[in-house]
C-alpha cells in the first residue's frame, strides 16, 4: 500500500504517494519530476541531493518519504525568484564556479542555507560548511569565491 | 591571484562572459542521465559476479521471469560473439570481443561486479527480487590482484591462452602480460656513462577513479520497426552508437543516441556499460527500459585508471646535463587488455630535451575492473616516477629543481623520444613563469616544505561537424557535437561571435544527436575546444562566403566584387562605395529570397592538435605526530595555447591539480585477499572536499599554437600530470624522508618518518 504525503515544496502545497521504503530524493525525482535535486551516491557522502527541510540541511537520500508529511522542502527549483535568480545561483555564474554541474543544485542549496545561518562567512567557513558537498571538476576553488562575493553582495558590502 | 602571462588581442576570445548553459545548470534545470523518462518505461538492473574470478558454469533464468512485473531477462546468450578487432575511443583502443565480454560475462567473470544478466522490470523493488531469482553456478577459479603478482609465471591466468605481444620470439606459454612496449632514442647504456650521478628507484601507485558525481545512466527504446533511441550521459554519443550498434547487430541509421548534460566523465564516460544492456532489454519489450548505476556500481565495475610499478633510472653530468633516462612501466589493465602503459611510455620523459631515452612498458592483466581512460590516460604515473627523480637528482646536485629542468627542458625543435620534433611549445614560459612565481618566492612555514614538477600530454585532434545556421533575424544556432563537459559551448560560441563580428549573446551553442550531425568523436584527449572550435571557424567562414554571395547577386555584381570588413560585407574595387553595406542580419531577412537559408557546416577531421607543458608547485605541511599531509599552497602553471574563455581554463587548471591532489593524498582500491574492493564508496574512497583544499593559484602561459586560428592547445589533462611528483617533492621536504608508493596516506608517511629517524 502505498502512503498518501501532504507536504510543502517551494513554498506550494504538493501531495504525492510513495513506498515505505521510498527515499525523500526518489518521491522529489520519480513522483514529483523535480529532478534538479541529484543522486551521486545514495548514502549520504556527496551531498548532490542536498534540500532544505523545515530550514535544515539534510541530504534527501537519507530521508524517507513517509517522514516529510507536514513540512517544509525546499529544493534547487525553488531558488530563484520569477526571473531573478538569487544571487548565489548569479554569483556561480559570473564565477565560472560549475563545469559539469551535477553538484551545483546541491552546493547552492547548501551554501544558502549557510549564508541564512552566517552571512558574513570566512572562507575556512565556506570550506567545512560544504565539506559534505562533493565536486569533482573545478577543485572548490571558484565555489568558495563566488560564495563569498555573493555573502557580500547580500550583506550590501 | 589570476595572473595572464600574455594578452590576445580579440573582441570576445580571451574574455569572460557567462556559459549559455549556465541559468539551466544553476536552477535544476538541465537534464543529466537519469534526469530523462519516458512513459511506460521500464526499470532496468544488473546481477554482478561476486566472485573476482570464476567459469559460469550456467545461468538459470527461469524463476527470475516467472515473478509478476519482470518483463524480460538477457544473459551471455542474447549477444553474438564478436571477433578481436581494436577500434579507437578516445585515447585508447578497445577490442569488441573485449568490449562485449566487459558489457556482459561469458565464459568466465574476471572481477568482482562483473555483470552476469540483466532485468527489466516493472518497478525497481521488483528488478532487485528478479536479481536475486537467478541462479547462476559458478566454479570459483583462484585469482590475482596486483600488478607484479600477475606477472609471475605461476600466477593464475586472467585470459586462457594469451600470449604476449611484442616480444620476439613470442613466448610459448601464456601469461598475463598482454603486450610489451618500447621506444628508444639514442643509447642509454653510452648516456649512463657520461654521466657523473646516476639514481634508480622503484615506484609503486595504486588504481584511482575518475569520481565523476553523476553515476552512468541510459534510457533505451527500441521500436517495433527495429528504430531505436538512447539518451545517455557520454563523452560521446557516436562511439556510443557505434558499439551499440556492433554489439546488437544493427545499423547505425536505426539508432539515434542522445547526448545529456554530463555531470563529469574525466574519460570514464568514453566506453559504454550500461548502454547495450538497455537497448537489449527494450528490443525484447519494446517498452523503454531505463539504467542507472549506484556508486557502489561505478567503483566496482567501471573506470578506474591503473595502479602501477614503475622502475626509472636517470644519469645526469655535474653540471645538470641529463645524460639518460631509461624506465620500465608495469601498468595494470583490469581484466582486459588495453591500460594506457603506450601514452605512459611516450610521456615518461617527454619534458626533457634528452639525447638517450629507453623506455619499456608492460600491459598487465588481472582480476579487477577494465581501465578507462583518466585525464591523461597513464601520463601522471609514468611521469610521477620520472619527476620524482628528477628532484632527487636536483637535491643530489645541490641545484635548483627549476634550474635543473630549464637546463633540459624541451622546447621548439626537441626531438621526443616517442617519434616527433616539437612545435612552438611553453616548457621553458612555464619554468621561468614558475621561479618569478609569487608562490615560487613565498614563505614556508614549520613542518612544510615546497616540491615543484613538470608535466607533458599530447592532445589529440579528429573527426569533428559543427553546423552553424544563420536565423532569420540574423542571430546563430550552433549545433556540436562534442558533449560539453564544462565549457565548451561558452567557447565555441565565444569563437563563433569572434569570427562574425556578432555579440556572444546572438550564438545558442547546442549539442546535436547522433541522427541530426555529422560524426563526432569523443570529448577526450582534450580536443573538444581545440576540434570543435577549429570546426566552428570553418562553418563560420562558410556562413561569410555565402553572406558575400547572396550580397552579390542582391547588387548584381561578381561574387570576388564583394568584401568582408570587420562585419560589414562591402562592394569592392570599381564598386566600392556603390552600395550601401550590409550586415549578416540584413542578408538573413533575405536569404530565403536569394537562395534558400544559410547554413555553415564544418565537417573536418581536426589536425594540428599541440601538446601542452604544466609545472605546479606545491607546499605540503605534515603533522608529525599522525603523518597527515596538508597542502597549504598550490599554484598551476600551464600553456594554453590562447585561453579562449580563462575561467574555465582555470577551472580545468584547479580541477586537475585537485584530482591530482586526492590521488596523491588519499585515493585508492583497496582490495581484500578475497579480490573483493574494500573502500566501494565515497566515505572510504575519499576524494578532496572543500575543507581539504587551499585556493588553487594559476597561471596561464599563451604560447599559441600556430596550427589554430585562435591559437588553442587542449588543456585538460595536462594538469593531473604534474601534482603528484610536485606533492611528493614537498613532501620529501616537509617529512624529511623520500617516499616512493602513493598515496601518501598518514600511516605510511608516519612510517616513513619513524624509519628514518630510527636510520
Amino acid at each position: 500500500m502505498k502512503h498518501h504525503v501532504t507536504t510543502t515544496i517551494n513554498g506550494d502545497e504538493t501531495e504525492f504517494l510513495c513506498d515505505t521504503e521510498q527515499t525523500l530524493l526518489d518521491c522529489l525525482r520519480d513522483e514529483l519530476e523535480l529532478t534538479g535535486t541529484k543522486e551521486g551516491c545514495g548514502s549520504g557522502d556527496c551531498g548532490a541531493c542536498s534540500v532544505l527541510l523545515d530550514g535544515r540541511l539534510v541530504c534527501s537520500c537519507l530521508v524517507l518519504g513517509v517522514e516529510v508529511g507536514g513540512k517544509k522542502i525546499d529544493t534547487i527549483e525553488g531558488m530563484a525568484t520569477g526571473d531573478k535568480l538569487h544571487p548565489l545561483q548569479r554569483k556561480f555564474l559570473e564565477h565560472a564556479a560549475l563545469q559539469c554541474g551535477i553538484c551545483t543544485p546541491g552546493v547552492l542549496v547548501a551554501a544558502k542555507s549557510l549564508l541564512e545561518k552566517n552571512p558574513n562567512p570566512t572562507e575556512t567557513e565556506v570550506r567545512y560548511w560544504l565539506a559534505g558537498n562533493l565536486c569533482r571538476c573545478t577543485g572548490y576553488d571558484k565555489i568558495i569565491r563566488a560564495v563569498m562575493d555573493a555573502a557580500a553582495e547580500m550583506r550590501g558590502a | 591571484m589570476q595572473e595572464r602571462v600574455k594578452i590576445p588581442k580579440f573582441d570576445v576570445v580571451g574574455t569572460r562572459p557567462v556559459r549559455p548553459d549556465g541559468a539551466d545548470k544553476v536552477t535544476g534545470r538541465a537534464k543529466y542521465g537519469a534526469d530523462h523518462n519516458v512513459a511506460g518505461q521500464l526499470v532496468g538492473k544488473v546481477l554482478r559476479s561476486p566472485y573476482p574470478h570464476a567459469r559460469i558454469k550456467s545461468i538459470d533464468t527461469s524463476a527470475a521471469l516467472a515473478l509478476t512485473g519482470v518483463k524480460a531477462v538477457v544473459t551471455r546468450d542474447d549477444f553474438k560473439d564478436q571477433s578481436s578487432e581494436f577500434v579507437p575511443a578516445g585515447e585508447m583502443l578497445v577490442n569488441y570481443r573485449d568490449v562485449l565480454r566487459n558489457v556482459m560475462a561469458r565464459e568466465k567473470v574476471l572481477f568482482e561486479g562483473h555483470p552476469v544478466a540483466a532485468v527489466a522490470a516493472t518497478s525497481e523493488a521488483i528488478a532487485r527480487a528478479a536479481l536475486r531469482a537467478i541462479k547462476v553456478e559458478y566454479e570459483i577459479l583462484p585469482h590475482v590482484i596486483d600488478v607484479v603478482e600477475a606477472m609471475k609465471p605461476d600466477a593464475p591466468i586472467v585470459e586462457d591462452g594469451m600470449i604476449t605481444v611484442g616480444v620476439t620470439p613470442p613466448p610459448t606459454k601464456p601469461s598475463n602480460v598482454a603486450k610489451r612496449v618500447e621506444f628508444v632514442l639514442g643509447d642509454v647504456e653510452k648516456g649512463f656513462k657520461e654521466a657523473d650521478l646516476v639514481i634508480e628507484r622503484e615506484f609503486n601507485t595504486k588504481p584511482v577513479h575518475q569520481g565523476y558525481i553523476e553515476p552512468h545512466a541510459c534510457v533505451g527504446s527500441v521500436s517495433e520497426d527495429g528504430t531505436a533511441e538512447l539518451w545517455t550521459t557520454t563523452q560521446g554519443h557516436w562511439i556510443a552508437r557505434a558499439h551499440c550498434a556492433r554489439l546488437l547487430g544493427w545499423d547505425m541509421t536505426k539508432l539515434r543516441v542522445t547526448s545529456s548534460e554530463i555531470g563529469g566523465g574525466f574519460g570514464g564516460k568514453t566506453v559504454v556499460y550500461l548502454e547495450p544492456l538497455a537497448l537489449a532489454l527494450s528490443a525484447k519489450t519494446h517498452r523503454p527500459v531505463k539504467m542507472a548505476m549506484s556508486r557502489e556500481e561505478v567503483f566496482k565495475a567501471s573506470g578506474p585508471t591503473s595502479g602501477a610499478n614503475v622502475w626509472v633510472k636517470m644519469g645526469v653530468k655535474k653540471d645538470g646535463t641529463i645524460t639518460a633516462g631509461e624506465a620500465i612501466l608495469k601498468y595494470q589493465a583490469g581484466c582486459f587488455q588495453g591500460s594506457p602503459v603506450q601514452p605512459g611510455c611516450m610521456c615518461a620523459f617527454a619534458p626533457y630535451d634528452l639525447a638517450n631515452v629507453k623506455v619499456v612498458g608492460f600491459d598487465v592483466l588481472s582480476n579487477r575492473p577494465k581501465v578507462a581512460a583518466y585525464r591523461a590516460p597513464g601520463g601522471p604515473i609514468s611521469e610521477y616516477a620520472v619527476e620524482s627523480v628528477v628532484d632527487e637528482i636536483a637535491e643530489k646536485l645541490g641545484m635548483c629543481p627549476i634550474e635543473l629542468r630549464l637546463k633540459n627542458a624541451a622546447k621548439e625543435g626537441t626531438k621526443a623520444a616517442y617519434g616527433p620534433k616539437f612545435g612552438p611549445v611553453g616548457m621553458v614560459e612555464c619554468l621561468e613563469a614558475a621561479k618569478s612565481s609569487p608562490h615560487w618566492n613565498g614563505p614556508l612555514g614549520k613542518n612544510q616544505g615546497r616540491g615543484i614538477a613538470a608535466g607533458f600530454w599530447f592532445n589529440i585532434g579528429g573527426e569533428t561537424t559543427v553546423n552553424l545556421q544563420l536565423n532569420e533575424d540574423g542571430t546563430l544556432t550552433l549545433m556540436a557535437g562534442t558533449p560539453d563537459i564544462g565549457g565548451l559551448r561558452a567557447s565555441l560560441a565565444m569563437m563563433a561571435a569572434e569570427e562574425l563580428k556578432i555579440p556572444y549573446e546572438k550564438v545558442r551553442p547546442i549539442i546535436g544527436d547522433t541522427s541530426t550531425l555529422g560524426y563526432n568523436f569523443v570529448t577526450g584527449g582534450s580536443r573538444s575546444t581545440f576540434s570543435s572550435g577549429l570546426a566552428t571557424v570553418e562553418a563560420a567562414r562558410s556562413i561569410i562566403k555565402q553572406a558575400c554571395g547572396r550580397a552579390a547577386k542582391l547588387w548584381e555584381i561578381p561574387e570576388d566584387a564583394v568584401t568582408w570588413d570587420n562585419g560589414e560585407i562591402k562592394p569592392a574595387g570599381d564598386n566600392a562605395g556603390k552600395f550601401k553595406p550590409m550586415k549578416l542580419s540584413d542578408i538573413a531577412k533575405v536569404a530565403g529570397k536569394t537562395g534558400g537559408s544559410i547554413v555553415g557546416v564544418g565537417a573536418i577531421s581536426a589536425q594540428g592538435a599541440a601538446p601542452s607543458f604544466g609545472v605546479h608547485i606545491a607546499d605540503s605541511e605534515v603533522d608529525p605526530d599522525t603523518g597527515k599531509l596538508t597542502i597549504t599552497r598550490y599554484t598551476v602553471i600551464q600553456d594554453a595555447g590562447i585561453a579562449i574563455h580563462p575561467a574555465y581554463v582555470e577551472g580545468q587548471f584547479q580541477g586537475g591539480a585537485a584530482q591530482g591532489i586526492g590521488w596523491a593524498l588519499n585515493e585508492e582500491y583497496i582490495y581484500g585477499a578475497d579480490g573483493k574492493l574494500q573502500n566501494a564508496g565515497f566515505l572510504d574512497y575519499r576524494i578532496p572536499v572543500a575543507s581539504d583544499l587551499p585556493m588553487i593559484e594559476t597561471i596561464i602561459v599563451e604560447v599559441p599554437n600556430p596550427r589554430h586560428p585562435y591559437g588553442v592547445r587542449g588543456i585538460g589533462e595536462t594538469a593531473i600530470v604534474p601534482p603528484m611528483a610536485a606533492i611528493n617533492a614537498s613532501a620529501a621536504r616537509a617529512t624529511g624522508v623520500r617516499m616512493f608508493e602513493l598515496p601518501l596516506s598518514p600511516p605510511k608517511v608516519l612510517k616513513a618518518m619513524k624509519e628514518a629517524k630510527k636510520a
